[in-house]
């Protein structure tokens, strides 16, 4: 079976081709209205056909047909929306809404390196769409520059999809023979090793892209050999600071664990990536950071004898990976709490941090805007945060403090949960005024019912304190 | 076609009904029991009666090992399998095990293909539990004008055998509900998993739904009252191996 070039005017099961948008050595791309002048879904539509031959089976675009029923699937701002897609076997295509907006390759292709703010807005951006992928099970397996697209309003938008893999469906790019798949300069030492599945691959990927825009260079070149594409199994990039003396140590920090060659040691999900790149004043940073020069031989000899025995445990689901490592947010109240309640934070954020490393905890007040401005009360009460989190046994988790400004307590709490991909709140129930309830809608309330997630109401609960309740005589 | 396909009731009623009744639920147009309705579990005589009533009314029913050896059981049991058919044979009464011995080793209704064990070798019970064997079994089965599908059990696991980018089948252990794409330009070979005696810790009731118009498959778990048919088996008097099996899934 043979797919023809298709030409403005012509239709193909229910779409006219107004254009041709992009002629590809894979597939051709068509911007496609619906035909009998049925109204179009609300956003302009593009349709994919792959190039197949006289003598091509469907078998022949594996990758095609892996993008043409992983899209249906997915759902969220991070991904084109599906419309249509036709019978492999009969008229193989995939119509999508075709995006407004560029590429990240067209931006470093206009600016090789980016401004560093501008760089670091683009990673945030990606890490959430990274995030969104991984909630629906599905690892992309292709990240780089030219399969991301900034959208008005700050949204990056993942494209092409032909190499994913999703956890709950057979993967029709597996083989026994583990060959690498994917594009070299973006693609994790597990993924050489032709492991799949592993959603800290595209993490691995993001640090390419981030190592890219920051320097404008790749970390690990553009192999193509074998040998070539095996060395980031235990060579070490430059740092970028020794490319670009403006990246700050916090920075690297960041790109330099996301490329670090085993996966357990890069971030556990992208949102902890996310929650980095937007608070640089809580990154831990450690000799990874402020490195300016590259590793010496003697530990890329002890690198390169680890990898050549390089065993990786088989992933988990991305979206239970996830949920085993949340982000908790813990929201300290600063004034009128008794020990009883701040004790019963300290216990409910620890059961909530669970046991898996990698967890993160955000410890959070909130003060009146012109309070929190002020630096020695800022000071006072990020002091007061810290005092109250040392109890807590925190050696596999990280932790940060936030003093937020507002007025509005529930409103700041909700705005920075949904900012920073909290999995759950964790808040006192009657310091923030829970007897109330019956006659206004207190801020625990008010934060249940905005909250982007779970919310955790804590009463308080002295272990010291048994015997009769007061309410029932 | 919506097709349900149960295997391995192993004599069990409970998990029968169970599967059944969630099998018309999802709105199955077309039944298929797979093989191996007795031997092991405690009520032989109440499957059998009641799969009969449902090839009565269009189910397609298969012959299994187990079918086979209660039919007709060595005078001398070697094996505990044998010694198990013994048990289920004094069971059944004359009819039940002529129409046992007469069931059919496979089924062909294009796009699918069913059989209990391997379709290359039906009568050798091979188990489909390796990419060599599966390969045989859908290699022969495809060459049957319109094949597609193969569908079978004796394996008690719930998998999916498919073609990826090399030539040797890969395993997808598939999760119970949820819906997988199996497009008819691949060619596809699952193992349904067992109604009366799952071997993989979970004792809920197995089997799987096909959709051929709309080429979806999907696997499912039903939970039943386990200790109930536990306490069948014990009242029966079968051996304590079948009941610590029952008990485990293992």
């Amino acid at each position: 079976m043979a797919t023809r070039a298709l030409e403005p005017g012509d239709s193909l099961d229910g779409f006219v081709v107004e254009r041709v948008l992009h002629a590809g050595a894979m597939a051709r791309i068509y911007v496609v209205r619906f035909a009998n002048g049925a109204p179009d879904p609300g956003f302009p539509m593009a349709m994919k056909v792959p190039r197949m031959g006289p003598d091509d089976g469907p078998e022949t675009i594996v990758g095609f047909e892996t993008e043409h029923r992983l899209l249906p699937l997915l759902s969220g701002p991070h991904v084109p929306r599906f419309v249509a897609g036709g019978d492999l076997a009969l008229a193989p295509y995939l119509v999508m809404e075709l995006l407004p907006g560029r590429t990240y390759q067209a931006m470093l292709d206009e600016t090789p390196r980016l401004p560093l703010d501008h760089a670091v807005t683009l990673g945030v951006a990606l890490a959430r769409a990274c995030h969104s992928l991984h909630r629906q099970d599905v690892v992309h397996q292709d990240l780089k520059p030219a399969n991301v697209m900034w959208r008005d309003g700050g949204i990056a938008v993942l494209l092409d999809f032909g190499l994913s893999h999703h956890a709950g469906l057979p993967d029709l790019l597996a083989e026994q023979t583990r060959q690498p798949i994917g594009t070299h300069a973006y693609m994790a030492p597990e993924q050489v090793l032709g492991i799949r599945g592993d959603s800290r691959s595209d993490l691995f990927a993001i640090g390419v892209m981030l190592f890219e825009m920051l320097t404008g260079e790749l970390p690990f070149g553009d192999p193509r050999t074998a040998g070539g594409l095996r060395q980031r199994l235990w060579m070490d990039p430059v740092p970028p600071r020794r490319l670009r003396d403006e990246v700050p140590e916090w920075l690297q920090e960041v790109v330099l664990r996301l490329l670090e060659p085993q996966a357990e040691h890069r971030y556990p999900s992208a949102k902890h990536l996310a929650f980095d790149l937007e608070n640089p004043d809580q990154v831990a940073v450690t000799a990874r950071g402020r490195r300016l020069h590259g590793t010496p031989w003697h530990r890329k000899v002890r690198r390169w004898l680890r990898a050549a025995g390089l065993q990786y445990e088989p992933s988990t689901m991305p979206s239970r990976q996830i949920d085993e490592v949340p982000i908790v947010m813990v929201a300290v109240p600063n004034r009128d709490a008794s020990d009883g309640t701040l004790y019963s934070l300290r216990q409910a954020s620890a059961r909530s941090l669970g046991i898996r490393p990698g967890a993160r905890l955000a410890c959070v007040t909130v003060a009146p805007a012109d309070a929190a401005d002020d630096s020695d009360t800022q000071r006072r009460l990020l002091e007061q945060l810290r005092r109250w989190a040392e109890p807590l046994a925190l050696n596999q988790h990280q932790v940060s403090f936030h003093v937020l400004g507002s007025a509005d307590v529930a409103g700041a709490i909700v705005r920075y949960a949904k900012r920073n991909a909290v999995s759950i709140i964790v808040m006192g129930a009657a310091t923030h005024g829970l007897k109330l309830q019956p006659i206004v809608p207190t801020i625990p309330v008010k934060v249940a019912m905005k909250a982007p997630c779970t919310v955790m109401l804590v009463k308080e609960d002295l272990p010291v304190l048994t015997g009769a309740d007061p309410d029932e005589d | 076609m919506r097709l349900a396909a149960l295997s391995d009731i192993h004599a069990n009623p409970a998990a029968l009904e169970a599967c059944l009744a969630r099998a018309g639920e999802l709105g199955a147009t077309q039944l298929a029991l797979l093989g191996d309705l007795v031997g092991y579990g405690p009520d032989p005589a109440t499957v059998v009666e009641r799969i009969r009533a449902l090839e009565a009314a269009g189910a397609w029913v298969l012959r299994g090992n187990h079918d086979t050896l209660a039919a007709a059981p060595p005078a001398e049991p070697k094996t505990v399998d044998e010694a198990g058919a013994r048990w289920t044979h004094d069971r059944l009464d004359a009819t039940q095990r002529d129409w046992l011995a007469a069931l059919p080793l496979q089924r062909i209704e294009p796009p699918c293909l069913l059989v209990h064990a391997s379709a290359d070798a039906p009568e050798a019970w091979r188990y489909v539990n390796n990419p060599l064997v599966a390969g045989e079994s859908l290699a022969h089965a495809v060459r049957i004008e319109g094949v597609r599908y193969v569908l079978g059990g004796h394996v008690h696991l719930q998998a999916l055998w498919y073609q990826g980018r090399g030539s040797t089948l890969m395993l997808f252990e598939p999760v119970p509900g949820k819906t997988i794409p199996v497009p008819r330009h691949r060619r596809w070979l699952a193992t349904v998993g067992s109604v009366g005696q799952p071997r993989d810790g979970n004792p809920a009731a197995a089997f799987a739904l096909l959709d051929t118009d709309a080429a979806q498959l999907t696997f499912h778990r039903v939970a039943y009252d386990v200790g109930a048919t536990v306490a069948l088996a014990r009242r029966a008097g079968a051996p304590a191996d079948v009941i610590r099996r029952l008990e485990t899934a293992r």
